[in-house]
């Protein structure tokens, strides 16, 4: 089996370890963003602590969220080696370049676009999925049966101004990791044909770079409206 | 015109370098960047000081020798050209010019401006080339190939191995360059036998010669005096994977 993690370990290899797991958690958003549509339902939460209870009790779907936890690891780890690997490339840096004159900046930050997201996933899963699995979320219930009412823990969360800021923020850096990284996973898998790459960059740049991490953006502000009674 | 100079000093690949100014007063701006050069040599021959050792040879862009770094930018602010192409017109009278080496582990500083760029002729070395016995020149279209194919191939084989994509690379990758070599071999029926192989072998040179991986910022294809194209990238991310997934080769 040497030929696997000699392959695995080449420059090419990694890559494609990113492109995999970059690609499949890019998938995952387009899931996370479709539920997370009953926020704005304006039934109180039910819509959406049914669905959560869906999410956490799913056979199928708590298999595919451990898959989901190691690809985020993975990716960043796997970053992280990559980014050190790159850097060891051109030990004596240049006294004066002019970078911004052939490339984008997002192409060549995905490294700290990387970390903030990281730091806004370590937020985010301690704010919603630690409470969700072992906090005390008060309960609610439906046509008789006892629901966690994860609803009440987002209304709190995003009735704080600071924090709402803070995933408009983070959405932003989504965006712009997302511009880049969407359509470069393709790339480095060989993908790239003048018929499907125009499709690839479109929704790289509209759907996972605008449309997805807007989408998001839009749930704290308007929980926040909502809590504070603006809307 | 002006031109005030800062350009790299470096006695040897163990010395220090830095970055030495120099002021020329009579530059016209139909001389070449590295004609400019000539004279800034001239006059420090003349002063008993050592003229700036730089690479060149053809100064008509097709050899790949000419490899300065020049205002921030490999072969200097025009594209689709080498720094033997570049003119003095191209910049203002009392412009400052920083012109330093190409910068990568893998190209390491001989003196001043001059890299050591013997690690491409080893990843060709690897396997850019065609083992079988092509005998004398075959009549025309006896091998049929499509005028598209023809085409590609030709853009790929247009690289001169100047190495501008590895300084351009803010990873110092060789990407574009490998897979230029790749891909114009692997899309010709006489290169086409090989073609697992030579992916193996070149990415695996190019590895250990310790460039960079490929972050896809399009940098290289910019810069390319030759204006080579992203696609031979993925061709070569294509080989290199197919090639490893599919060779009877298990030794790694």
């Amino acid at each position: 089996m040497a030929w696997v993690t000699q392959t695995l370990s080449s420059s090419l290899g990694r890559k494609v370890i990113m492109s995999l797991t970059g690609l499949f958690l890019s998938s995952f958003l387009i899931i996370h963003m479709a539920g997370n549509l009953q926020l704005f339902k304006g039934d109180g939460g039910r819509a959406f602590n049914e669905y959560t209870y869906f999410m956490t009790h799913n056979p199928l779907i708590m298999t595919v969220s451990y898959l989901l936890y190691t690809s985020i690891l993975v990716h960043a780890l796997m970053a992280f080696i990559l980014t050190r690997y790159n850097q060891s490339s051109r030990p004596v840096k240049y006294a004066y370049s002019r970078p911004e004159a052939n490339s984008d900046w997002s192409s060549r930050n995905m490294g700290i676009l990387g970390t903030v997201l990281l730091l806004f996933i370590i937020i985010h899963m301690r704010t919603f999925w630690y409470e969700m699995h072992f906090g005390s979320v008060p309960m609610a219930e439906y046509d008789g049966k006892e629901y966690k009412d994860l609803y009440s823990v987002v209304q709190a969360a995003f009735g704080e101004l600071w924090y709402v800021v803070l995933y408009v923020i983070c959405m932003v850096a989504v965006g712009y990791h997302l511009a880049h990284g969407f359509q470069s996973g393709f790339q480095t898998l060989g993908i790239r044909h003048r018929k499907y790459t125009p499709i690839i960059e479109f929704l790289g740049k509209y759907f996972f770079a605008i449309i997805i991490p807007a989408a998001f953006a839009s749930m704290p502000i308007y929980v926040y409206l909502q809590v504070h009674h603006i809307i | 015109m002006k031109i005030n100079l800062k350009v790299w000093r470096q006695k040897s690949s163990n010395a220090a370098g830095k970055l030495v100014e120099y002021q020329l007063d009579n530059v016209s701006e139909d001389m070449s960047f590295l004609e400019m050069f000539d004279v800034l040599n001239d006059s420090l021959t003349r002063k008993g000081e050592d003229p700036v050792t730089f690479d060149h040879d053809c100064r008509e862009g097709i050899c790949g020798m000419c490899s300065m770094y020049i205002n921030g930018r490999p072969h200097g602010p025009q594209t689709g050209a080498t720094t033997c192409q570049l003119h003095m017109r191209s910049f203002s009278d009392g412009d400052t010019i920083v012109v330093e080496p190409w910068r990568a582990r893998a190209f390491p500083v001989i003196k001043d401006l001059m890299v050591d760029r013997t690690a491409f002729d080893r990843v060709i070395q690897a396997g850019g080339y065609v083992s079988v016995n092509t005998g004398s020149a075959p009549d025309a279209n006896e091998i049929l190939i499509p005028r598209s194919i023809a085409d590609e191939a030709m853009d790929a084989a247009a690289c001169i191995g100047c190495g501008a994509c590895v300084a351009a690379c803010k990873n110092a990758s060789a990407m574009l360059f490998v897979s230029a070599k790749v891909s114009q071999l692997a899309i010709l029926p006489q290169g086409k036998a090989e073609h697992k192989e030579r992916a193996e072998r070149m990415v695996a040179q190019m590895d250990a010669e310790g460039f960079g991986a490929c972050s896809f910022t399009g940098a290289c294809s910019v810069e390319c005096p030759k204006s080579i194209s992203l696609d031979h990238i993925a061709r070569m991310n294509r080989e290199y994977l197919g090639a490893q997934l599919t060779t009877e080769n298990v030794q790694g």
